[in-house]
């Protein structure tokens, strides 16, 4: 019975999605206050709902109710209670409940924190979220009903696919829709502003903190499926330029572009037109994403078993929401140049080759990704693309954001000091070339290990040198308001990144052995001694598990425990045993017997791999850090005409157009 | 027919799939030749699991041609030699690397073009933006 | 006014952009209907076909080369007894063997003997030849890179055409006896 609730559940919100697009926005054309008011129940009511269904099909997991399709397929009575939770998004129609049920949340919170927002932009925002809201459910309903019953019930399920069972399941997907889901806030902002016509760019502060919010969760979430990834698959790599992984990246750099370019708008009033496109930009990539995963267009490990209706239906509704979206940008994007200006060596041209470098290297992915694609279409034959493309040329793409990231924050808006820039260079430079030198000294001969070092140092020396100089020049208490200490935490965390993505990938020692009980091998300063195999036992799988010893200069380190396991359904699957370290991380993977006793094994040295994530959680810190600055508090409620929080923007110096 | 086909795809690629990995201790010669091999077969597409690479992947075909690659490097053959013949054999769609050829003119080219186009409309946009000096304001304290 | 202007068609781009690659998703959505996009053309189509010598599997001393076989085309079936979609491939495979109107040569790919031998036993031998190639290295050589997978060869031992994946009457009604028909009557 329960089950067919939770279709009601959907349904009912679908409904009530369906006023929310409608409502609210007549509302605020019409001027009508009750029509505008509608929004808020109603976006609750549909979360009331979603809710409902997520937690209905959560309970149909819980109690292995195998009639219920969806769980049949994908879990199985040996299935430990929280691979069975988080099963509920392991497939494609209980992932759409799950990014429904994520949209809802980031609507309530709208609906919760943004009561002081004018009321005509608020129900236009709440009236766009609906209309997203209303092409899932609909979606859903349509083509992808997660409470299909199969009658009569099996006993038991299909397993979950072991690759799945795992910590990073439980938190890869959530965290990575609250950033994608994330993004329609700020999209429902610029539709909202484009519908109302606004011509002042207030509305991107009112935004600037949701965005941040979820480009943070987006890193995280990335990171998360990254580190997945690493030990689960068991060859040491952490990103592949995987369709599905790009579909993903593509958001995040828009995002990372976005955050930059509603700081602009935000404080100095410029590039509107700009931060519109780009907010639209953002989600329209994340729908990509989505469109991408589930309509069998991609050969990747990633993607979701496809039904060519889904494909087609979410292709419909990207053309329906992007194309009405690009089409309103087209008719109603503000005409007029406004904000201040700014001389070509200032903070803003630095911002704006930033955007610039991530624009294109967004570009970049799409085109890699979907030449294939495209080769089919226009019958050019089966291209491949790969690591070899995108890797190189995301390098050559990022040198010049990475040489001009130091210069933003130690310029002044509008004009930049010469003089300071000249110094700061020079101690830069100085010390990344010294940085280098002690890493050639220190055994670095590569130039790939040498460029690592010398480019993270010089991305950490230039947010240390803003620091110091904050620190001497603004007053005691005033000194690092949070939005300039999230940036000098993205920032730095830019810089730990950079290291550890470089430094691995050139320092890496990877071997294949064959190892009898006793013998060992040494890899760079470790010792990695063997001592046999034994059987044990997991809650639905039985496993192979070897010991491995890993000495360094005699004292020991640690004994590793790498595991061949063979689930209930049949499958095997190899977990790697791996010790984690701030420097480096030691890695041991199970392979085949090879006859006589010995076991092929293969083992890694990874230095500074945990930098890669370190670095990822430095930037998603530093956007949630921005949101505390009291420059996005509302403290009373913001008249549509005076829409000025505290402190206020230097109003723009002209309004006109500008001819040279 | 069309699930037929589905079916009998699924059952072509699980005759290959496993999710565990490629160990595969190959009697290198020295590190330098490890490395090579590492590299190489990273850049090459196992056609079975066509989303992992040769070195990564556990398929059955991906260990057979891992030995005839580690094979050809001790008969002395060069990377590009070994590239030439698996392409003849499996094209080009066994590798990463997209050769650089007509049909992949707009792949290579694509991004510089996006990326000077993209420059243009800022190198345009910094023009009109900038001001002699006198317009900009000295404001002091809040400069952030 | 000429400024607006021009700034107002700057506005549509990113609308056409976008429509220009809904189109070519929709293309490829229409084409993943009819294609599957796992199976690569080989770039062997056209070109001889590798020198091979292979034993029989019934008369392992005895072998069939491809010199042995110019003269008059023949389709050659990659197939194993572990693999499940040649098991798929097997009925049609034995209504058809007398239908191409030319030999069906069995190649069993990476495979026991025994194995095979006793599949064949298990569900009928629709091969009028079967060699075998345990090794597997032959094959590279043809390009495959999993069972089943069907070559036409022609009289001279050019490959004329290549199925991958299991073969049905669709395929066989649309693509291949077409071409077996036209190398019969002396084209390509």
């Amino acid at each position: 019975m329960t089950p067919e609730l939770g279709q009601l559940a959907l349904i009912l919100a679908l409904i009530l999605s369906a006023l929310q697009c409608v409502l609210p926005i007549v509302g605020a054309w019409r001027g009508s206050r009750p029509l505008m008011a509608t929004g808020r129940s109603l976006a609750i009511g549909q979360f009331v709902f979603v809710a409902l269904a997520f937690g209905i099909l959560t309970w149909a997991f819980w109690i292995n109710d195998f009639s219920v399709a969806y769980v049949a397929q994908n879990s199985n009575l040996t299935l430990p209670w929280y691979y069975r939770l988080a099963a509920v998004w392991g497939a494609h129609e209980g992932s759409l409940l799950l990014w429904m049920l994520i949209l809802n949340l980031w609507t309530v919170a709208l609906v919760a924190l943004g009561g002081k927002l004018p009321q005509e932009f608020f129900s236009r925002v709440i009236g766009v979220l609906g209309f997203v809201a209303f092409g899932f459910l609909l979606y859903m309903v349509a083509t992808s009903n997660p409470f299909v019953r199969i009658l009569p019930a099996p006993p038991n399920g299909a397993d979950l696919n072991p690759v799945l069972q795992d910590p990073g399941l439980t938190f890869h997907p959530p965290l990575l829709y609250m950033g994608y889901v994330g993004f329609s806030v700020a999209f429902a902002f610029a539709i909202a502003s484009l519908l109302g016509g606004e011509l002042k760019a207030t509305w991107v502060r009112w935004a600037r903190p949701w965005t941040n919010v979820a480009w943070g969760f987006l890193t995280i979430g990335i990171v998360a499926g990254s580190a997945w990834a690493y030990y689960e698959l068991g060859w040491g790599g952490w990103w592949f330029w995987d369709p599905v992984e790009n579909a993903s990246f593509m958001p995040w750099l828009i995002g990372a572009a976005l955050i930059h370019a509603q700081a602009i708008t935000d404080k100095r009033g410029g590039l509107r037109a700009w931060t519109l496109l780009l907010s639209i930009f953002g989600f329209a990539f994340s729908l990509l994403g989505t469109f991408l995963v589930r309509s069998g267009l991609l050969t990747s490990v990633h993607a979701f078993a496809f039904a060519p209706t889904r494909g087609l239906f979410i292709l419909v509704y990207l053309g329906v929401v992007i194309g009405g979206s690009l089409l309103l940008y087209a008719l109603r994007a503000p005409r007029v140049t406004g904000g201040q200006s700014f001389a070509l060596a200032s903070r803003e041209t630095m911002m704006v080759i930033g955007n610039l470098m991530l624009t294109v290297a967004c570009a970049m992915v799409m085109l890699g990704t979907l030449y294939p694609l495209v080769g089919e279409a226009l019958g050019i034959g089966r291209i491949s693309v790969g690591p070899p493309y995108f890797g190189p040329l995301f390098l050559l793409l990022m040198t010049p954001l990475v040489l001009a990231l130091p210069f933003g924050p130690l310029s002044r808006w509008g004009k930049a000091d010469l003089k300071v820039w000249g110094r700061a260079l020079v101690k830069i430079v100085v010390l990344a070339v010294a940085a280098g030198c002690i890493g050639f000294i220190a055994g670095a001969r590569s130039f790939y290990q040498l460029l690592g070092i010398t480019a993270a140092v010089w991305v950490m020396a230039g947010v240390a040198l803003f620091a110091i100089k904050r620190w001497r020049e603004a007053p005691a208490g005033k000194r690092y308001p949070f939005e300039m200490v999230g940036m000098m935490l993205a920032h730095f965390g830019i810089g730990v990144f950079i290291a550890g993505a470089i430094l691995t990938r050139s320092m890496s020692v990877e071997q294949d052995v064959s190892m009898r009980p006793g013998s060992s091998v040494e890899v760079g300063a470790y010792d990695f001694q063997f001592h046999g195999v034994t059987e044990t036992q997991g809650p639905n799988y039985r496993a192979q598990q070897g010991t491995v010893s890993i000495t360094r200069n005699g004292k020991p380190v640690v004994a590793l425990h790498p595991q061949k396991r063979t689930y209930a359904g049949g499958q095997v699957q190899t977990e790697a045993a791996i010790q984690a370290g701030i420097f480096r991380d030691l890695y041991v993977s199970l392979g085949d017997r090879i006859g006589d006793g010995a076991w092929s094994l293969r083992v890694y040295d990874k230095p500074f791999v945990r930098w890669i994530w370190g670095g990822g959680i430095l930037m998603m810190l530093g956007s949630f850090a921005v949101v505390l600055d009291r420059r996005f508090r509302l403290k009373h409620a913001v008249e549509p005409e005076t829409a000025h929080a505290e402190p206020e923007p230097v109003p723009p110096a002209k309004l006109a157009d500008e001819h040279a | 027919m069309k699930r037929f086909a589905a079916i009998a795809l699924l059952a072509f690629a699980l005759t290959f799939a496993s999710h565990a990995f490629a160990i595969d201790p190959l009697p290198f010669q020295s590190n330098a030749e490890r490395l090579r091999f590492q590299h190489l077969t990273s850049e090459l597409r196992c056609m079975v699991c066509q989303d992992e690479s040769l070195l990564a992947s556990n398929a059955d075909f991906a260990k057979q041609l891992r030995r005839q690659i580690f094979d050809q490097m001790q008969q002395g053959k060069s990377d590009k030699e070994i590239k030439d013949w698996l392409v003849a054999r499996y094209s080009t769609f066994i590798l990463y690397d997209p050769p650089l050829a007509t049909s992949t003119i707009a792949l290579w080219f694509g991004t510089p073009a996006i990326f000077l186009i993209g420059a243009g409309v800022v190198i345009v946009l910094l023009r009109r933006r900038a001001r002699p000096a006198a317009t900009i304001t000295e404001e002091s304290g809040e400069d952030w | 006014m000429n400024e607006v202007a021009r700034k107002s068609i700057g506005r549509f781009v990113p609308l056409l952009v976008f429509a220009v690659l809904v189109a070519f998703f929709v293309v490829g959505l229409i084409w993943n209907q009819s294609h599957d996009a796992r199976f690569v053309p080989s770039p062997l189509i056209n070109k001889p076909a590798p020198a091979f010598n292979l034993p029989r599997l019934k008369q392992p001393a005895t072998s069939i080369s491809k010199a042995s076989m110019l003269g008059k085309p023949y389709l050659l079936n990659v197939f194993a007894s572990w693999c499940f979609a040649c098991g798929d491939e097997h009925p049609v495979l034995m209504a058809y063997r007398d239908k191409f109107g030319i030999p069906l040569i069995g190649y069993d790919y990476k495979d026991k003997p025994a194995d095979a031998r006793a599949w064949l036993e298990r569900h009928g031998d629709p091969y009028h030849e079967v060699i075998t190639d345990e090794s597997g290295v032959t094959a590279l050589d043809f390009g495959v890179y999993g069972a089943p997978e069907t070559y036409l060869i022609d009289a001279q031992g050019i490959i004329r055409y290549k199925h991958i994946g299991p073969l049905t009457p669709e395929v066989i009604a649309k693509d291949l006896q077409p071409k077996i028909d036209a190398l019969q009557r002396g084209g390509t």
